[in-house]
C-alpha cells in the first residue's frame, strides 16, 4: 500500500499551532480563567455610578447648548496658544527626528551611531508626555513653554522611529544603483533612500501634527499652556456647556487635518 | 584594461562564491558571463566595483587597483564603471531626467545636485542619451510610469552618461520579454561599440549571449569553467558549465535567431 492510499479518504485537517493536546487545552482553560477572576478583582460602587450618571448627562447634554460666547476671549487665546505649540514642537521635532531616523537605521548607519540613535528614541519613547511635561513645568514654570518642548520631545521618539523602520524596508537595489555611481553620501542619501521615504515622511509628519495638536489639548492639565489649560478651567468650574465647546472646536480641527492628511497623503503617493 | 587576479569572495554564511577568479579584459571588448544561479555571477560583477567587498584578490582598473582604495578614491574609479541592473534599478519615485542625471552625481557637488542645478554640458548629455534610445519625450516622467523595455533604456543612459571605460551589466533582461530583450542586447553592445567601451555581461540566456557577444565567460560554484568564443559553446561544454541536459535545441535555436537577426 503506498504512501497516497493512505490519505486518500480521510478528512484533512489544519495542523494545530501547539502540538501536544494537554498543553493546548490546558493553556485555554487556564486563560479563561484568569480572566474571569480578573473581572472579579474590579469593584464597582453601583451607587456611585447611580450618582454619577446623573453628571454624567448633564455634561452629555451641554453638547446640545456648548457656550462658545462666555469664555470667547479665553477659548480663543487658548486656542491659539494650543496651535502655536503644535506647529512650533511639530516642525522642531521633525526637524530633529530625520538625522536621528537616519542613524538609527541599520542598513545605513554604522553600529556605534545606530546604538546612540536608538537609544535616544527608547528614552523618548519610554517617557510619557504628561510626566515630560510635569517635569519640563517644574523647570520652566507655567506656560507653553514647557509645552512645546514636551511635544518636540515626544515627536523625535514617534517619527524618528517609524522612519528608520521605513528606511530599513526600503528597495536596497534602487539605494545601490545610486552608490554605483561613485555619489557621495550625502547624494546618495538624497537621490537614493529620501525618494522612497518621502511619502512615509510627509505621512507621519501630518500624522504626528495632529497628535501633536490632541496633547496639547491634554497638556494644558498639568500647567503646560494651550487650550487644555482653559478646559481644565471649565471643568473646574462645572461649566460643561464651555467645555462642550472646546471639545466641539478640537474635534472639529482634528476633523479637518485629517481631511487635510488625507488630500495630501493621495498627491505624494 | 580590467584585470582580475585570484579574486576571492566568501560570504559571512561561509559560502564560498568566487574561488581565485583569474580574468583579463581588454579594451573595448564585450564578454557575457554565463553560468547556473548561484555561480557568482553577480557576486563577480559586484566585486569589480565593490558594491561587494571581496575576501581576496586583486582588482586593477587600467592600472589602479580598486581593491586597496580608500573610500573616497573608490568613489572617484566608481564613475569610470557604468552599472546596469536586474529589474532596472531605477528610483522610482525619481523622474526620468533625475535617473538619467544621477550618473553625474560623481561629478557635481552636493548642493548642486540637491538643487538639480546640474551643468548645462551633463543636461545636454542626457537629452542627448534619451533621444539616443528614443526617450527624448519622457524626461519628465516619473520612472514608475515606464515599461520595463523603457525603464532598461533609462538605467542604460544613467549608465553612459558617467563617461565610463567600462560598463557592468547584471542581467539586463531578467524580466524583459524575448522581443525587447534583443533590443535592449543589441542597444547595449551597439551602444559600447559606438564609444569603444568594455562590458561585462551577466546573462541566464544563453542564445541571447551567443547572438551578441564576442568573447563567453562560463562560471560554475564560482570558477571559470569556459572562456572563449560563442561558437565554442557546443553541447559538451553547457553540460560542464550547467550539468546533464539535452543542449541541442538551445543551440539549434541560435542558429534561427541569427537568420533572423540577420534579416
Amino acid at each position: 500500500m503506498s504512501d497516497l492510499d493512505i490519505v486518500i479518504g480521510k478528512p484533512w485537517r489544519k495542523p494545530s499551532f501547539i502540538k501536544r493536546p494537554w498543553l493546548r487545552w490546558a493553556l485555554i482553560v487556564g486563560f479563561v480563567a484568569y480572566l474571569i477572576a480578573a473581572y472579579l478583582t474590579v469593584e464597582v460602587n453601583w451607587s456611585r455610578v447611580y450618582e454619577g450618571l446623573e453628571r454624567g448627562k448633564k455634561f452629555v447634554l451641554a453638547f446640545t447648548s456648548p457656550d462658545f460666547t462666555t469664555r470667547s476671549t479665553d477659548i480663543y487665546e487658548g486656542m491659539v496658544e494650543s496651535i502655536i505649540m503644535t506647529i512650533a514642537s511639530s516642525v522642531v521635532g521633525i526637524a530633529i527626528s530625520i538625522p536621528i531616523a537616519l542613524g538609527a537605521a541599520r542598513n545605513i548607519a554604522p553600529l556605534p551611531v545606530y546604538l546612540i540613535c536608538r537609544s535616544i528614541i527608547a528614552v523618548s519613547r519610554a517617557l510619557q508626555e504628561i510626566i515630560v511635561a510635569i517635569l519640563l513645568v517644574a523647570i520652566f514654570g507655567f506656560g507653553p513653554l514647557a509645552g512645546f518642548l514636551t511635544l518636540s520631545f515626544a515627536t523625535i521618539g514617534f517619527l524618528s522611529k517609524l522612519l528608520a523602520e521605513d528606511i530599513e524596508s526600503m528597495d536596497k537595489v534602487q539605494a545601490e544603483a545610486i552608490k554605483a555611481s561613485g555619489a557621495k553620501w550625502t547624494q546618495w542619501i538624497n537621490y537614493g533612500v529620501q525618494p522612497q521615504v518621502m511619502p512615509r515622511l510627509i505621512g507621519l509628519s501630518i500624522y504626528r501634527l495632529d497628535i501633536n495638536f490632541r496633547e496639547s489639548a491634554i497638556l494644558g492639565l498639568v500647567g503646560a499652556g494651550g487650550i487644555g489649560a482653559t478646559l481644565n478651567t471649565a471643568f473646574d468650574r462645572y461649566e460643561y456647556d464651555t467645555a462642550a465647546a472646546i471639545l466641539l472646536i478640537i474635534i472639529l480641527i482634528v476633523m479637518a487635518l485629517e481631511y487635510l492628511s488625507g488630500v495630501i497623503r493621495a498627491r505624494v503617493q | 584594461m580590467l584585470r582580475l587576479e585570484k579574486l576571492v569572495k566568501t560570504y559571512k554564511t561561509g559560502d564560498q562564491a568566487l574561488k581565485a577568479v583569474d580574468l583579463v579584459v581588454p579594451e573595448g571588448q564585450v564578454l557575457a558571463l554565463i553560468g547556473p544561479s548561484g555561480a557568482g555571477k553577480s557576486t563577480l560583477i559586484r566585486c569589480i566595483n565593490r558594491l561587494v567587498e571581496p575576501s581576496s584578490g586583486k582588482v586593477y582598473l587600467g592600472d589602479v587597483e580598486l581593491t586597496g582604495l580608500s573610500s573616497g578614491n573608490l568613489r572617484r574609479e566608481r564613475r569610470r564603471m557604468g552599472m546596469i541592473f536586474q529589474e532596472y534599478a531605477l528610483v522610482e519615485r525619481l523622474s526620468v531626467m533625475e535617473n538619467v542625471l544621477s550618473g553625474r552625481l560623481g561629478y557635481v557637488g552636493f548642493w548642486r545636485s540637491f538643487l538639480r542645478r546640474f551643468p548645462q554640458s551633463d543636461v545636454d548629455e542626457a537629452f542627448r542619451l534619451l533621444d539616443r534610445v528614443g526617450l527624448a519625450h519622457m524626461a519628465d516622467k516619473r520612472a514608475d510610469e515606464l515599461s520595463g523595455g523603457q525603464r532598461q533604456r533609462v538605467g542604460i543612459c544613467r549608465a553612459l552618461i558617467q563617461n565610463p571605460a567600462l560598463l557592468l551589466v547584471d542581467e539586463p533582461t531578467a524580466s524583459l520579454d524575448p522581443k525587447t530583450s534583443r533590443q535592449i542586447m543589441r542597444l547595449i553592445c551597439e551602444l559600447c561599440k559606438e564609444r569603444g567601451l568594455a562590458a561585462i555581461i551577466n546573462i541566464h540566456d544563453v542564445a541571447l549571449a551567443q547572438m551578441f557577444v564576442q568573447r563567453v565567460i562560463g562560471l560554475r560554484f564560482g570558477a571559470v569553467e569556459f572562456d572563449g568564443p560563442p561558437e565554442g559553446l557546443t553541447p559538451e561544454v553547457l553540460t560542464t558549465i550547467y550539468g546533464e541536459e539535452d543542449w541541442e535545441a538551445t543551440i539549434e535555436a541560435v542558429d534561427e535567431d541569427d537568420i533572423e537577426a540577420a534579416e
